[in-house]
């Protein structure tokens, strides 16, 4: 890490994050709703990468994977944006409430007012304010609560005595328990944030899809993360069988995102039933170029590029490709949002760049910062010397 | 007939060194038989980089192209079928119905393409002679096959032996 210019990286972060933080007063004084739904779905983007990098860990324990000990430094400290993310996330969620859900508003669920909607009054079980706000509470104390012990357990383990497992198999246990609850609540979470715009419509796979996007964004973070601290010699262990143990991530994961988009699609494009296929045909008049290219950049371009074994350990294919999926990704969650708040009236502008700015700024302060604080190498793990020999 | 010697061992990572120290004293290592893949063998070995991605790639893009003339033709060309209102007439309109065909045969035509090709190089058809000389190989143990370059065949296994081979063997193979 003392190979990394720490102070560099902190003064980029915070210019980037002073620059958001201009534009988005100059947001709030021009248009509020279009600054609400922009901070929303800019801080989803940043939270999705932190949850799932620490699914990432977890799932590394409960695999009992050896190859992958050399670069967990790297999720783990990606993992410690959460507790930030959560903090902007509810302030967004709370602050925004009127401007971002249409179903928070109480006219709707009242017969007597013209604004009466029997179907989302027929939702009012499930999305009413306090049990919102009960679930966003439960989601955030889990997923805080649980990586935070991962996490502590893990670096608490390089000063244990040697050949003491005791720390690895409690980490393997609290992994277990996170995968079960993040299975549950990345699901409920992503209907509570980002389904619940577009009140009427619903699906059953959304929740599948979304995790899906958030860990591809999250394996080509973690990815650039390893080549960026491997190329200023931070991580001298990795090799070429780590890079390309996670490219073959990125491949897979790109396709499984398609996968479930495409099933979700699929079965209401077929169904063409009035209230289902709303929400695509909203996104197919207004946003149809857009919708394409983000396809063809999350599925096309990672299936053909990534497809040898050589482009999967090549930094620089890889620096370059994840760029640019991370753009992907992010027109398509600005898709999941903006349509459904803004309609037609959505575009592209200092609104939704400049909160962009202020999160990735402030993501990589945290993850930097963190990061500088443990070593970046584990010691004492029981699979420490299969990660380094890794040959694939 | 020829003959040819065999070392054996117990254990993939004393095979897998026992391979580089006698690449690095150039003898010439005809096979290696192993119950499972060895990690690293195949550069220990020397051997190119297989072209069966390459070949499973085209098998796939056959499969691709193999179901859009099967869906084009059967059911926008030949006969054209009105399912649930959708707009019809069209390959393009129509090609959202077709992507599960379309990704299956492209599954099927690259999955089905790669066995055939490997058992085709392989020589494994039905009735082919089995040509593994050590069976125990296919179960827990390594063998490096050895040709002799006429070499003295003392010598021979007192270099397998010395590379920790746990047995020798010599066959007259044809």
């Amino acid at each position: 890490m003392n190979t990394i210019d720490l102070k560099k990286i902190k003064t980029i972060s915070i210019i980037l994050a002073a620059i958001g933080m201009v534009s988005i007063i100059i947001g709030f004084l021009t248009d509020v709703q279009r600054e609400w739904a922009s901070l929303l779905f800019n801080n989803f983007f940043f939270f999705a990468i932190a949850l799932a990098a620490a699914f990432f860990v977890a799932v590394q324990y409960v695999s009992n994977s050896g190859w992958s000990i050399v670069i967990q430094r790297v999720p783990e400290a990606i993992g410690t944006y959460l507790p930030v993310a959560l903090v902007l996330m509810a302030i967004i969620i709370l602050g925004g409430m009127h401007s971002i859900y249409h179903w928070s508003h109480h006219d709707l669920y009242d017969p007597n007012s013209e604004h009466y909607d029997p179907i989302i009054a027929g939702k009012q079980a499930f999305l009413n304010l306090p049990f919102f706000i009960i679930r966003m509470v439960v989601y955030m104390a889990g997923w805080l609560g649980l990586f935070y012990l991962i996490r502590k357990n893990s670096i608490a383990a390089d000063f244990a005595p040697l050949g003491d497992n005791t720390l690895y198999k409690k980490n393997f246990r609290l992994s277990a328990i996170f995968i079960v609850f993040f299975a549950v609540t990345s699901s409920a979470s992503s209907w509570d944030w980002l389904m619940s715009i577009d009140t009427h419509w619903f699906s059953t796979l959304f929740g599948w899809y979304i995790f899906s996007g958030m860990f591809v964004s999250s394996l080509v973070v973690i990815t650039l993360t390893v080549l960026y601290l491997k190329s200023k010699g931070a991580l001298p262990s990795v090799n070429d069988s780590h890079i390309h143990d996670l490219g073959k991530f990125v491949f897979a994961f790109s396709i499984f995102w398609t996968y479930l988009w495409v099933s979700q699609f699929l079965l209401y494009w077929y169904a063409n039933i009035p209230e289902e296929i709303t929400y695509y045909q909203e996104r197919f008049q207004n946003f149809k170029t857009p919708l394409l290219i983000m396809l063809a950049i999350n599925f096309v371009m990672p299936v053909l590029i990534l497809m040898t074994r050589a482009a999967k350990q090549n930094a620089k294919i890889l620096m370059i490709l994840g760029a640019i999926l991370l753009i992907g990704h992010w027109v398509d969650l600005y898709l999941l949002v903006m349509p459904g708040i803004m309609g037609n009236e959505a575009s592209v502008g200092i609104h939704e760049i400049g909160s962009f700015f202020f999160f990735a700024g402030a993501f990589l302060f945290v993850v930097f910062n963190n990061m500088s604080k443990v070593s970046l190498e584990i010691k004492n793990h029981p699979y420490i010397e299969e990660s380094v020999h890794h040959h694939s | 007939m020829k003959r040819v010697h065999y070392g054996i061992y117990d254990d993939e990572e004393i095979l897998l060194s026992a391979v580089k120290q006698l690449k690095s004293k150039n003898w010439n290592i005809k096979e290696v038989y192993t119950p499972f893949p060895v990690h690293g063998l195949e550069h220990a070995l020397g051997y190119k980089h297989t072209r069966l991605s390459t070949a499973s790639f085209i098998y796939g893009l056959t499969g691709l192209s193999l179901g859009m003339l099967m869906t084009w033709y059967m059911l926008i060309q030949d006969w054209p079928i009105n399912i649930g209102g959708k707009p019809n007439f069209t390959f393009a309109d129509n090609f959202t119905s077709f992507i599960p065909v379309l990704f299956e045969l492209t599954i099927f035509c690259a999955a089905h393409g790669m066995v055939l090709s490997f058992l085709i190089v392989c020589g494994l058809f039905p009735g082919a002679k089995e040509s593994n000389p050590i069976p125990e190989t296919t179960s827990h143990l390594f063998a490096i096959e050895l040709d002799d370059n006429n070499a003295n065949a003392e010598e021979v296994n007192q270099i397998l032996l010395s590379t920790k081979a746990i047995e020798v063997k010599t066959l007259e193979r044809d």
